[in-house]
């Protein structure tokens, strides 16, 4: 990082928008972070005076809780909104609800959406900082953000690094901030996974895709299973769980092919026995604990980045 | 009753006629009274003179797909909007698709649409009625009566037919009652859910895609019956190479096929909707520059007979939302002279195609009035001056809404003057007479 470089970014919608600074920034200062939350007093006043929403119209129980502990962690005020609490129910759209928890003047909005794109359209119409905790199939910038400071910590250097991300690449917002992340910061990102599951095009946001997952594991130094979505089952992409599990779930089998020393990831929540080995996800090699340790860490960072400036 | 007007000095542009050359051209009664050498024809009391000197004068062009939006929808336009956006954009006709709400599905609606635009008066409305009661795809419409009513061509445009049983059974039936049926090509069941084009731009957004192909096999498809049934068919807003493919090789077979393309599937490629731009967001999608490249040479080839524009306007409150919540469709009334003329400008096309594409074959397509300035025919004339330059800005627009992605373009090319049964309905105050 150069001494002039000065993280500017207002928002945080997409990995796509960061440069390699931004994410070293961000990876820095969470790195920076982590020790608050192992202090018996684990809160410092950084952020006190600022408020803080989280606006979630999907269910979710780490992300939300997450940001909200990196919240309170720095001292800022926070409130939450679900989908069923909040007056999207009873017909209004989501900008004039927005323009709505505008007037209360907040100082960042925390976004999560079953549509793509509507952390942007958020961020184009409020005046405070927008941070997208997943929209639709597009992105979710802090959960790769944390997965790129799990890495870091567990093998030192991201460029050069092997990564498979297996499962359903089509419809993970987490899969596609992981590609873009990680080939940014020089690693060698492979997935595999039904062809049903694998989108057109993922070759442009930096991922060689391998019709085997033998293949795609083969000499990796990361292993990230995805969530498979047991709602989506009414579109026929693939025959079963059973058979997913089969061809598609990172057994011990498949992690044998991998480095001995690869790690193995899940964003959570797992289905245990799909797409994951349950003896993997507890073993050694299994970060995803620190995963979600991480996650508040980076949380407080992009917090503290986009507000704690002034 | 209309008076006299003597347009001098034009660039007359008639096809069918074999005519571009420099003339005068008479109206009286709301009729061509005569077409002839600059300065020989005299000018009565009470003539309106126009001097045209470097503008276009060509027969009224006729919009072949557009949606008014009235009964039902009045706040995105109006009959009375949409003609006068019509008028605005040098059309003197439009077809007006039938999912209006309710549906175009019967005589009562059709003859209502005709009441209103009885009215409103700035332009011919034609209106399509519905393949399907309700356009769900199960009954067919009262074809019957919606011909006698007025209704020219029957659709479920925007509720495509799925049912290809009901698809020959409209063409054929069809036939009893002299109506063009028009397809609008789209196999749902892999459209189903998508927002934009299927391919990397989808992928990169986290939008779900529309594959080319669910155009293309109901393009097939309806080539098919059209073939099979031995009726004519009409494919609207063609987006793909593979569906302009498919209908060159049918028109080699000799099928009864014809068909359209809106300028927005010349002009812009999917591109346009990064940054979860809804403006352009539309159905078919746009599609890609060896699509857009497919486009431009069928229009050159005959292989697409017309431009129409899938007029399709939308409030600020069915586009200023989540992408894939936003309605489909833009405005296109205004813009399509400019954008059709910048093909004349790359040379893509000449003057007398574009007058063909834009008049002359939606005329014969449909089998309405137009698309001349034979002496007698009904004085319905736009005149373009290609070089005007402008800037598209919602303060121009006529329509009601203003759902454009060409806001804030520049464009080139416009229409100054039109007139309807010899009545000028657009460009009054452009000219002193």
């Amino acid at each position: 990082m150069t001494s002039e470089y000065r993280f500017t970014h207002k928002h945080v919608l997409g990995l796509a928008d960061f440069s390699v600074e931004d994410i070293q920034a961000v990876l820095q200062t969470a790195e920076s972070f982590k020790e608050i939350s192992s202090r018996s007093i684990k809160k410092v006043p950084t952020l006190r005076g600022k408020t803080i929403i989280n606006f979630f119209f999907e269910p979710s129980t780490r992300t939300r809780l997450s940001f909200e502990v990196a919240a309170k962690r720095m001292s800022a005020d926070t409130f939450n909104i679900s989908n069923s609490g909040s007056s999207t129910v009873k017909g209004e759209t989501l900008i004039d609800t927005a323009r709505n928890l505008a007037a209360m003047n907040p100082d960042c909005i925390i976004l999560r959406h079953p549509r793509s794109g509507s952390a942007r359209l958020l961020a184009d119409h409020i005046e405070a900082s927008v941070i997208n905790a997943g929209d639709g199939t597009h992105e979710h910038p802090s959960q790769g953000l944390l997965d790129l400071m799990t890495v870091r910590e567990a093998k030192g250097e991201i460029a050069g690094l092997k990564i498979a991300i297996i499962g359903d690449i089509a419809h993970s917002r987490v899969a596609h901030s992981n590609i873009i992340g990680f080939s940014k910061m020089g690693a060698a990102v492979t997935v595999s996974g039904p062809a049903t599951l694998i989108p057109p095009g993922i070759e442009d946001l930096g991922a060689r895709v391998s019709r085997s997952v033998m293949e795609a594991v083969d000499g990796a130094d990361v292993i990230m299973a995805l969530r498979i979505q047991k709602e989506r089952q009414q579109d026929p992409l693939f025959p079963s769980l059973r058979e997913y599990a089969k061809f598609f779930g990172v057994s011990q089998k498949v992690a044998d092919a991998a480095s001995p020393e690869a790690i193995i990831m899940h964003p959570g929540p797992i289905n245990r026995g799909v797409e994951l080995d349950p003896k993997l996800a507890d073993g050694s090699r299994s970060v995803i604990l620190e995963q979600v340790t991480n996650g508040v860490a980076v949380r407080m960072a992009l917090l503290y980045l986009i507000m704690g400036g002034d | 009753m209309p008076g006299l007007i003597l347009l001098k000095n034009g660039r007359v542009i008639d096809p069918v006629n074999g005519i571009d050359q420099i003339q005068d051209v008479l109206i009286a009664d709301g009729k061509i009274s005569a077409v002839a050498q600059p300065g020989t024809l005299p000018e009565q009391a009470g003539c309106l003179v126009y001097d045209l000197a470097g503008k276009w004068v060509v027969p009224g062009l006729i919009d072949m797909h557009v949606h008014l939006r009235e009964p039902g929808q009045e706040y995105k336009e109006t009959i009375a909007t949409g003609t006068r956006a019509a008028a605005a954009g040098g059309f003197t006709a439009v077809a007006a698709m039938p999912n209006t709400k309710p549906i175009n599905d019967n005589q009562t609606v059709t003859l209502f649409i005709l009441a209103k635009a009885a009215e409103a008066g700035s332009a011919r409305v034609y209106p399509v009625g519905a393949i399907s009661s309700g356009s769900k795809g199960e009954q067919l419409a009262e074809f019957g009566e919606l011909r006698q009513a007025g209704a020219v061509a029957v659709t479920d445009d925007g509720l495509p037919v799925g049912n290809s049983q009901l698809m020959r059974r409209a063409l054929e039936y069809a036939g009893n009652h002299d109506l063009l049926v028009i397809s609008h090509a789209e196999e749902m069941t892999l459209s189903h859910g998508g927002a934009m084009n299927h391919g990397a731009l989808a992928t990169r957004l986290g939008l779900r895609g529309i594959p080319h192909v669910a155009e293309e096999i109901m393009v097939y498809r309806d080539l098919a019956l059209a073939e099979f049934t031995g009726r004519p068919i009409h494919i609207a807003h063609v987006s793909t190479r593979e569906s302009l493919s498919l209908i060159r090789r049918a028109k080699e077979k000799g099928v009864a096929v014809t068909a359209e393309t809106a300028p927005h599937y010349f002009t812009l490629t999917e591109m346009a909707v990064d940054g979860y731009n809804t403006l352009a967001k539309m159905n078919p999608p746009l599609r890609t520059e060896a699509d857009v490249a497919a486009v431009r040479e069928a229009l050159r080839d005959g292989t697409l007979d017309a431009i129409a524009t899938d007029h399709a306007p939308h409030g600020e409150l069915d586009k200023d939302m989540e992408f894939d919540l936003a309605a489909n469709g833009i405005i296109g009334l205004e813009t399509a002279v400019p954008l059709t003329l910048q093909l004349v400008r790359e040379n893509q096309l000449d003057a007398r195609r574009m007058v063909e594409l834009l008049s002359v074959n939606p005329a014969r397509i449909l089998g309405v009035p137009g698309g001349t300035l034979s002496v007698g025919a009904p004085a319905d004339i736009a005149v373009i001056d290609p070089e005007k330059k402008f800037v598209f800005t919602e303060e121009s627009i006529q329509s009601k809404s203003k759902n454009s992605p060409f806001l804030g373009w520049e464009m080139q090319g416009k229409a100054v003057l039109t007139i309807l049964a010899g009545r000028i309905t657009w460009g009054q105050d452009t000219f002193s007479s």
